[in-house]
């Protein structure tokens, strides 16, 4: 405990290009061209799943698959296959890149693909009925009512990158990760802590952020709390739910 | 007008959910179409905008054949109102009562101002226009979903059971304030139901369906009534059919007596004065609308609201002769108060009087 205090109250480790502001921003940095890219390939592709019912055996294998994949060992083989390919700092941020990417995917697919599955038959029904194409059917009714599931997807993908981002360091990046790695190799025990506090606080912070997008977002008449009567959302069970749930 | 000529839907794997079903669905009328679970009957419905696509057989609006139509556009033109409500759960209900309009590309101003308009139509307080669906209850809901399909005063509307979902009083408000507002759009309605009940309260013409999608019978539900085309349909009708069919006869003529009435707060001593012997004396407000009936013998001091009986219904002159008759039966003196439109006494009128007049109608005649 004390340890940890020593390390997070030296201002020497809040200063200079390896201090913790600038690897707060690193950190960041990669969660966020990471969740940018996986929201850019997870949410379409959910939305047209749960549109179209077409293709759901695939997410839910690919679901429970991505999960039971080793990250580290992935992140070592694309290290290998891609890194002579490419040059520099360039040639181990693509792999991590690529490697949260995949963690990453998984959760914002199934939330969408939830989301969308499970908006009121009726409600769609309705949409039809009054003449909305597809895409406006989409647009206007699947995806809004499907924006409480999205946004645990996002939230949950973003728990697991800003937490497992560290591991970019084990590849001789940045981000909070370099604390562990290097804490660890000095036997510096109180940077290992204050790097893994760190993360943690981040990780919550980043979720906070997200909750309060979320409110703004999300229309109030899908939040539960309000739902008096009998709540006509049909509520998404199974799989896909539950691995949501899991990662949460 | 709507015709359906020769039209079936075959499902892949060959069962028949409408076969050769011809109709037609005239212009401001309610036709209703009534049947089993598996009759067809929703399947012909959402085949009228194409939401489902008939196998053969063509349907006709207004002369159109609605095949050479844009799905999307015949929609646009068609109100549509289904059991579930199916309202959009994300929107406000003046949002949702605006969809089609919007989609019609109205400017949001006149969108949501005719909205506005239709919430108080169906009986909407304005201030519910702000909530959301889940803030309502089922009744209301239904409401907004009768709202919103009217919203672009399309000449046609569709639904599908859209009172079935609600408990039987508010189901009966919605029937009654439904045939209120179709007298006032006389709109050409399609309207599918499971309950021959409220199929012969509101269809101006009754298709019975048959599972498989066969049209056993069309006819007025006083035809229906009086007339079933075979077992099925009589069965299908259910008990008390010659009392129910009495509801589509006008009552002619009848005997009307003049009733001796009391005020409301007299002294009981007026009131067996009035009664002249007979144990029940009617009570009446200052409008002379009827009250009850009070029995002066067993009360003492002012005629009290508290001491009427009010198990007598009160016909309406003119009114059915179900009305009538009912009235006259329901009566603890045995006599039926019949009143004017305005609700104030005429006469009373005994049950054999009715019967008479019931009796008087030519042989047969189904109404």
């Amino acid at each position: 405990m004390n340890l940890l205090w020593d390390w997070l109250s030296d201002p020497a480790n809040w200063d200079g290009p390896y201090g913790i502001p600038v690897r707060v921003v690193e950190h960041l940095g990669y969660s966020a061209v990471t969740l940018v890219l996986a929201a850019l390939i997870g949410i379409p592709l959910g939305l047209w799943i749960g549109h179209t019912g077409r293709g759901r055996v695939l997410v839910v294998n690919l679901v429970n698959g991505m999960r039971s994949v080793p990250t580290l060992g992935l992140l070592f083989v694309a290290v290998l296959v891609v890194g002579p390919l490419l040059g520099g700092d360039i040639a181990f941020l693509v792999p991590s890149i690529f490697v949260l990417v995949v963690l990453a995917v998984p959760p914002i697919l199934a939330g969408a693909y939830a989301g969308v599955e499970g908006v009121d038959p009726g409600a769609r029904d309705a949409a039809r009925g009054m003449g909305m194409r597809p895409a406006e059917v989409l647009v206007r009714v699947e995806v809004p009512c499907a924006m409480p599931l999205i946004f645990s997807g996002l939230r949950s993908a973003a728990l697991q990158v800003v937490a497992t981002a560290t591991l970019a360091a084990s590849v001789s990046l940045g981000g909070l990760g370099r604390f562990l790695i290097d804490g660890q190799a000095y036997r510096d025990y109180g940077q290992m802590a204050g790097g893994a506090l760190l993360v943690a606080a981040l990780a919550m912070l980043v979720d906070l952020v997200f909750a309060g997008v979320q409110r703004l977002v999300v229309s109030p008449g899908l939040s539960p709390v309000r739902a008096t009567r009998r709540d006509r959302r049909r509520q998404p069970t199974g799989v896909l739910d539950a691995a949501v749930a899991h990662q949460t | 007008m709507i015709s359906f000529t020769d039209v079936t839907k075959v499902y892949p794997g060959g069962t028949t959910a409408v076969g050769g079903l011809s109709l037609v669905a005239p212009t401001g009328k309610i036709t209703v179409l009534v049947g089993p679970s598996g009759c067809g009957k929703t399947t012909s419905l959402r085949m009228i905008n194409r939401m489902i696509e008939p196998t053969s057989g063509t349907i006709e609006i207004d002369g159109r054949d609605t095949a050479t139509l844009d799905p999307n556009e015949l929609r646009r033109g068609i109100g549509y109102v289904i059991q579930s409500g199916g309202l959009f759960p994300h929107r406000t209900i003046l949002d949702n009562v605006a969809t089609v309009p919007l989609l019609l590309g109205w400017s949001r101003t006149r969108s949501r101002q005719v909205a506005a308009e239709l919430l108080e139509r169906v009986g909407l307080a304005p201030e519910l226009g702000k909530r959301y669906p889940n803030q309502l209850s089922g009744g209301q809901q239904q409401r907004v979903g009768v709202a919103r399909a009217l919203a672009a005063d399309p000449p046609v509307m569709l639904m599908d059971e859209p009172f079935s979902a609600v408990d039987p009083v508010v189901r009966e408000q919605l029937q009654d304030e439904f045939l209120r507002l179709q007298a006032e759009l006389g709109k050409t309605i399609v309207f599918v139901t499971h309950d021959i009940d409220e199929a012969i309260k509101l269809g101006d013409q009754v298709a019975v369906l048959r599972v498989g999608g066969v049209l056993v019978q069309l006819a007025s539900p006083a035809k229906l009534l009086a007339d079933p085309h075979d077992d099925f349909v009589a069965d299908f009708l259910g008990r008390d059919r010659g009392y129910r069919g009495l509801a589509f006869a006008a009552a002619p003529e009848l005997p009307l007596r003049d009733e001796p009435v009391v005020l409301l707060g007299s002294p009981v001593a007026d009131g067996a004065r009035i009664a002249a012997g007979d144990r029940w004396v009617l009570v009446v407000d200052e409008a002379r609308s009827p009250l009850g009936w009070a029995e002066p013998e067993v009360l003492t001091g002012v005629i009290d609201r508290h001491h009427l009986h009010r198990g007598g219904t009160v016909a309406r002159l003119g009114g059915s002769l179900r009305a009538a008759l009912d009235a006259a039966l329901s009566s603890p003196s045995r006599r039926g108060v019949l009143v004017d439109d305005d609700g104030s006494l005429v006469g009373t009128v005994r049950a054999q009087d009715v019967l008479a007049a019931i009796e008087r109608r030519p042989e047969g005649a189904p109404a």
